[in-house]
């Protein structure tokens, strides 16, 4: 219970900051929509070839946009030792992460949604009748992304060379949940649109697996 | 003057060692503050001062030693219960600069589960002098008053034990005589007050008692007025 009032209020805190920096959103929609523009101009892909490539292209741009996003997310917290009245405020640390990897989550989540009416103009992918199922596999991939990238962002805050760090120990972390996530989605972008299970189960798996994690492990990520 | 029930809790830290790599910032430090003492830490930039109130907070886990809360009926419970007690003031305002000055104190409420939140942050925003600021951004706060909310904050859930890490900085000399009007309250309601100093000010006129590291080791402890005055003259001749 005092999990989830600390959790809903740091959450608030979360929203409120962004809604009036609006440093990360902003930094991830234009960062996604640059990739995903950028590459239509340059290759002009066939409907056949977008099928084929576009999951690849959409999960790696969500995954280096998240590698930015998720930088700053203990790194600001760091300036006022803001995180220092945090913990000395909660009587259980995981309540710190649950709100981060919360808003993180719903930040991802909304710039992806964003994404796929730009992604179905410029690759002639209509992907409108599949949206429920997609909503689905691009939420399991992004808490996927947030949940490991949130933890590692606590990690490489006190780290030196802290803007490579996250990178570095982020990317081949997130393989499995990035083949995971481009199969589930490529199998949604076929001619003959399908939900598989195995993938979606994997990416699920992948979640549990790295919550149950920062939720055993949290505290230790964030002392000095 | 900021309102606090009389329930002062004491510190007892033992053989307290903090080591980053070959480097020691403390080295077998014990001290035991008693329930409502007020203590002046002095010493020079890196003595420890600064680790010593982290660690007492339970900021910063020690790599050896011992931190207990005291109480009348003796000893208890280590980190968790000292982040569970303590008020703490760092060198940094641990505020959020988004936020207006009542949603800092609201938030930290909420966390700590302040009984009667509302009334207790209006009546800390009025004492701290902010009441007109309550709803601008701390980020167009100047650095006083910034210091002054930082105070307001460490005070929301009526501490018995204060840590104050510098808490002058940044405050002018009627900043500086308010906040000594407000520490001599909390002091005479019976709250244990562990600062840092810098040299004999309002604040240190306070203190009945000044310990002075030097190299991370406690070199003074002393209660005498003579002693203690040179203590904290020591600090400022440095």
């Amino acid at each position: 219970m005092n999990l989830l009032a600390n959790t809903s209020a740091l959450l608030g805190k979360e929203l409120r900051t962004e809604f009036r920096s609006r440093e990360l959103l902003t930094t991830t929609i234009v960062f996604v929509l640059l990739v995903v523009v950028l590459f239509s101009f340059t290759f002009d892909p066939s409907a056949t070839e977008s099928r084929r490539f576009g999951p690849g292209l959409l999960w790696l741009a969500f995954l280096f946009a998240a590698s930015l996003m998720l930088q700053s997310c203990f790194l600001r917290e760091q300036n006022n030792d803001t995180l220092g009245a945090l913990r000395l405020a909660v009587a259980d640390p995981f309540a710190i992460f649950l709100a981060k990897l919360s808003a993180n989550t719903l930040f991802l989540f909304l710039t992806e949604l964003l994404m796929i009416p730009v992604f179905t103009v410029l690759y002639n992918v209509p992907l409108l009748a599949v949206l429920p199922q997609l909503a689905l596999v691009l939420f399991l991939g992004s808490f996927g992304l947030a949940v490991t990238g949130t933890a590692l962002s606590a990690v490489s805050a006190q780290a030196r060379m802290r803007e490579l760090m996250l990178p570095l120990l982020l990317l081949p972390l997130l393989t499995p949940l990035l083949i995971a996530s481009t199969e589930a989605t490529a199998a949604l972008f076929d001619v003959k649109p399908a939900l598989r299970w195995d993938w979606v189960a994997i990416l699920a798996a992948f979640d549990v697996v790295f919550l149950t994690a920062v939720w055993l492990f949290g505290e230790y990520l964030l002392e000095e | 003057m900021v309102s606090l029930k009389a329930h002062g809790t004491g510190i007892r830290l033992e053989n307290i060692e903090k080591r980053y790599g070959s480097i020691y910032a403390l080295k077998q430090v014990s001290l035991e503050i008693a329930s409502g003492e007020c203590v002046a830490l002095a010493g020079r930039n890196g003595s420890g001062k600064t680790t010593l109130l982290r660690i007492a907070a339970g900021l910063v886990k020690p790599t050896s030693g011992r931190v207990e809360l005291l109480d009348a009926q003796g000893a208890h419970g280590p980190r968790n219960g000292t982040r569970a007690a303590a008020g703490f003031v760092g060198h940094a305002t641990m505020l959020y600069e988004e936020l207006t000055a009542e949603e800092n104190l609201r938030l930290f409420a909420r966390l700590l589960a302040v009984p009667d939140a509302n009334i207790r942050i209006a009546r800390l925003l009025r004492e701290v002098g902010l009441e007109e600021r309550r709803g601008s951004q701390v980020r167009t706060f100047s650095r006083g008053m910034r210091q002054r909310l930082a105070i307001a904050r460490a005070l929301l859930r009526e501490p018995g034990l204060l840590l104050l890490d510098e808490p002058a900085t940044g405050l002018d000399p009627s900043g500086t005589q308010w906040l000594a009007g407000q520490l001599r309250g909390l002091r005479d309601a019976g709250c244990t007050i562990v600062m840092s100093l810098h040299g004999e000010s309002a604040l240190s006129e306070l203190a009945g008692r000044a310990v002075r590291l030097e190299r991370g080791k406690v070199a003074a402890d002393t209660r005498e007025g003579a002693d203690l005055s040179a203590i904290l003259a020591f600090s400022d001749a440095r």
